[in-house]
């Protein structure tokens, strides 16, 4: 039941009929995963480049540090915020558990040192280059930030795509925040894991297959974004 | 430089405005803190449109073990507890987190097994014999190990063979620490033993090699009982919604709903409310 050509005849029949309650889970995947993206880029980005530009003591260790949590375990984010969330715990008034933004909550902690460390990687080299200019023009720190994310910005993509990839995929932290709920914060990982569970293999197969697909597309529009926007500035 | 403070600004504006959405136009909803078997067999799904019919109250339930859902339930994460565990559930109330057990319905457990049968026990109507001759033929066995309500209710069943399933863990006894979906398709995968509710069962796709081997021993008697989260301990609990659907659940048209649900014509819970 499971080889690959009926996974994948089946992956095309669900997205063909239009299943409304399929469209409306890739919805929520996407439009959680991409705030917690955004939101990951807001923070990371300006701390990534604050790293890369700033010299200070600690500043090898917080780099150290912000390169581990690249590998921050999801289950144990979801914990973290579920604690958090819980009507027992400090934020419990807000009622946010169970809901979409939970999962974004808790998606944005998983991305942000990603998105932080691969930030500050690429716009160190740029500030190699790019530091006698500055000095140059003695620019204040906070508008060498700037400059330095503006001429990093395609680099900075990449960041942002890798982050993306990170939350789209996760399964452990939504799960514990969101509850997979249906109609309401059943997400495409959770899903897959909910007909794993239900020894569907096949349909838990074909569901994959079509995030992978929708990784690729999103993954393809920023790259091609990129090319014009080059293309644009350059002419 | 203005091109970049205009994209930080809308890039605020998308995250925030995304952020602060309304999840919910319709915020006249419960959670109801669940098991697996309820939610994977699809009982929810049958029964839960008539009870939003009716009231327009949205039930949403989160799906985890036994022991994990009473534990949510203490925390004051959901409005109600169903579950399947007696001895839990009554000390769940006894220490104030839940207002009242009701019983609701029940089903039985199957204990299931590869057809090979190599402990020789298909057939066999008597669970504590049937995991006796497991152990002693050292055939695999798939135990959830999670503190859900089938993992109490296998432990209890090894408890008049004297065997010490802990000592044997990682060899023939694998406590997978799953839940009844996984620890099934890992029995497939390694042709084990395992206990589970017939409802998952009976709804399991993945089943391999396995089939019922010991079913019908009043032993394998599996009662749901449901609690309101107690909203004195809690004030957050919805109590007036929460009250509708155990009332409901309890009453006639909910009984009647879960007699209703069948798959492949076979009945998967019989309603047992007191005084229906």
């Amino acid at each position: 039941m499971t080889d690959l050509g009926s996974i994948f005849s089946l992956a095309l029949s669900l997205v063909i009929s239009g299943d409304q309650q399929l469209y409306s889970i890739i919805v929520l995947s996407l439009r959680v995963t991409l705030t917690a993206v955004l939101l990951g880029c807001l923070v990371g980005i300006p701390l990534g480049a604050a790293l890369a530009t700033y010299r200070f003591p600690g500043r090898g260790a917080a780099i150290a540090v912000l390169n581990a949590f690249m590998g921050l375990p999801p289950v144990v984010v979801g914990l973290a915020v579920y604690l958090m969330l819980s009507r027992s715990g400090p934020f419990g008034v807000l009622g946010l558990l169970y809901t979409p933004t939970a999962m974004i909550i808790a998606q944005a902690i998983l991305v942000t040192p990603l998105i932080a460390a691969l930030s500050r990687q690429s716009l160190a080299d740029l500030h190699t280059e790019y530091d006698d200019l500055f000095r140059s023009l003695r620019l204040r720190p906070s508008d060498k930030i700037r400059a330095l994310i503006w001429e990093g910005r395609y680099g900075l993509s990449t960041a942002a795509l890798a982050g993306f990839g990170r939350a789209i995929a996760e399964v452990g932290a939504v799960i514990i925040v969101g509850g997979n709920i249906e109609h309401v914060t059943r997400v495409m990982t959770t899903a897959i894991a909910l007909e794993t569970s239900k020894g569907d293999l096949a349909l838990a197969l074909a569901l994959g297959l079509i995030l992978v697909t929708i990784a690729i597309a999103v993954n393809a529009a920023v790259l091609s974004l990129n090319r014009t926007a080059r293309r644009l500035a350059y002419a | 430089m203005i091109q970049f403070r205009k994209a930080l600004a809308i890039a605020a504006v998308i995250a925030l405005s995304a952020l602060s959405t309304p999840v919910e136009a319709n915020d006249k909803y419960i959670v109801v803190q669940s098991t697996t078997s309820t939610e994977q067999s699809g009982l929810f799904k049958h029964i839960l449109p008539m009870f939003k019919a009716k009231t327009g109250i949205d039930v949403r339930i989160v799906a985890v073990g036994t022991g994990q859902a009473l534990k949510n339930g203490e925390r004051g994460d959901g409005d109600v507890v169903l579950v399947h565990a007696k001895a839990a559930e009554e000390k769940f109330v006894a220490d104030g987190f839940g207002v009242k057990r009701t019983e609701v319905m029940y089903n039985d457990f199957v204990l299931v097994g590869p057809e090979s049968d190599p402990a020789k026990v298909a057939g066999s109507k008597d669970i504590v014999a049937a995991l006796k001759s497991i152990a002693e033929a050292k055939a695999p066995f798939a135990s959830r190990g999670d503190d859900s309500g089938t993992h109490k209710a296998e432990l209890d069943h090894w408890k008049p063979t004297g065997i010490d399933v802990k000592s044997a863990s990682g060899e023939w006894y694998r406590s997978t620490g799953s839940g009844m979906g996984p620890t099934l398709n890992t029995a497939a995968g390694m042709s084990a033993y395992a206990l589970t509710d017939r409802a998952t069962w009976l709804s399991f796709k993945n089943r391999g090699p396995l089939k019922i081997v010991v079913e019908g021993d009043k032993r394998l008697f599996n009662q749901y009982g449901i609690m309101l989260v107690n909203p004195a301990k809690h004030p957050t609990v919805k109590a007036t919604e929460g009250q509708a659907f155990i009332d409901w659940i309890t009453g006639v048209e909910g009984q009647n709903a879960i007699r209703s649900f069948q798959i492949g014509g076979e009945q998967l819970f019989f309603p047992n409310a007191p005084g229906v």
